[in-house]
């Protein structure tokens, strides 16, 4: 149990997956604005984060791997170079699901989730969790701690940058710095703050 | 309709696709410790983003328009694979250095995003050339920021030594920031404030006018 801890606390505060990899950046700048909306936006992404990597993760044991389709009697093939594709494939269509799955049974959240959740599937972040999830050969159980943590890891970025800069907008930035440029340098901030929980060995 | 020339340098510097049309920026900051790794990651960028314009405008009036997304995203996985396992075989080294990072190729905004806005409107020739001028304007800017990171954090610059650094008995002490993730924000910010001061179109409007200092006694 602590070895799962473990890598649900190190992915949100160590290797936050906005923060210190840039995964998500664009939809982590641009839709940044308000609290609310990127509060709503981080909620979404935990959501599809959650789910997608520990399917991806069986996909890949008892389907990609090296050796993986023994059960099936093929214990020479390596599918592992289909990978993206199938990743990708797995995320787009998780997301259609969970989409038409709010649409009919949870309405409310539907209406509040609505407008990003076609988005995510381009976000990076969500295949960046898969590729580690790859590289780093989790099992199923760990990839489950994974996902869940590095989706609270990004949505707790993406409000922390909402709240800096509602308050920014009232702020005198040279004219050359205002909006993005202003942003990119709080994103900096803020990531060497997050950078300061790096010595923690859980 | 624009010009060739237009279409292929415009991305450079006047709409440059990270600091102006905010796409792109994910994959990207992580590779630029290194000059080495950045040069492959470009030249990876600009391949696949030249070729899925190409092959997306080719396909656009027999694409269904529900389902042209999962289409696009299959063009674009198919020639990220590509690269990647060309990557593999011929550079294996920098390959592992860049780890995940090829693979975030398909979710870079950039290539779908001129995809989406490009490519599906024009000719093969044309979006071919929009293609490569945002991979070049995507490189121009990352280039730029691992000009400045690489020699600063470690004194070398591909590989060979600028600096001599203290630790092999030179005088360079590396700045540790350049090596470490703020650094690229903090430069990339510099550089679009540097980009603007040049071109001063791309300034945004401010929300907020702040009213005049007001004196004291004025005040009352």
């Amino acid at each position: 149990m602590e070895h799962y801890l473990g890598i649900f606390f190190s992915v949100i505060f160590i290797e936050n997956m906005a923060l210190t990899y840039f995964l998500g950046m664009c939809t982590f700048i641009a839709i940044s604005k308000k609290i609310s909306t990127s509060f709503g936006l981080g909620v979404a992404v935990i959501v599809v984060l959650a789910i997608t990597v520990p399917v991806n993760n069986l996909i890949y044991q008892y389907v990609l791997r090296e050796g993986a389709l023994a059960w099936a009697g093929f214990p020479d093939v390596n599918l592992s170079f289909l990978g993206f594709l199938a990743y990708i494939g797995v995320i787009a269509a998780l997301v259609q699901i969970l989409e038409m799955f709010l649409d009919k049974h949870v309405p409310a959240l539907y209406t509040a989730l609505g407008v990003f959740l076609p988005l995510i599937t381009v976000n990076c972040a969500i295949l960046g969790a898969s590729l580690f999830m790859v590289e780093r050969d989790y099992t199923f159980t760990e990839s489950v701690a994974f996902g869940l943590g590095a989706g609270v890891g990004w949505a707790l970025a993406i409000t922390a940058l909402a709240g800096v800069r509602e308050k920014l907008k009232y702020s005198d930035v040279p004219e050359g710095l205002r909006g993005l440029g202003i942003t990119f340098i709080c994103v900096g901030l803020i990531s060497l703050g997050f950078m300061s929980f790096g010595g923690i060995d859980l | 309709m624009s010009s060739p020339k237009e279409v292929l340098f415009s991305p450079l510097f006047d709409n440059n696709p990270i600091a102006l049309q905010v796409l792109g920026i994910c994959s990207a900051l992580a590779v630029t410790v290194s000059m080495i790794n950045t040069l492959v990651m470009c030249a990876a960028v600009i391949f696949v983003c030249a070729f899925s314009n190409l092959f997306v405008s080719m396909l656009r009036h027999v694409m269904p328009s529900s389902i042209r997304i999962i289409i696009q995203m299959t063009i674009i996985a198919s020639l990220v694979i590509l690269v990647d396992q060309v990557i593999q075989a011929y550079a294996y080294e920098v390959s592992q250095r860049l780890s995940v990072f090829v693979g975030l190729i398909i979710t870079n905004c950039i290539v779908l995003g001129r995809a989406e806005g490009f490519a599906l409107q024009n000719g093969p020739y044309m979006s071919f050339l929009d293609g490569v001028g945002n991979g070049l304007g995507y490189s121009v800017l990352l280039i730029l920021v691992a000009l400045v990171r690489e020699p600063l954090g470690a004194g070398t610059l591909m590989g060979y030594t600028l600096f001599l650094s203290v630790n092999d008995g030179g005088w360079y002490i590396g700045n540790g920031l350049m090596l470490l993730a703020p650094s690229a924000f903090f430069i990339i910010g510099l550089a679009i404030w540097g980009l603007r001061a040049w071109k001063p179109a791309q300034v945004e409007p401010a929300e907020y006018e702040i009213a005049e200092n007001v004196q004291y006694k004025e005040a009352i």
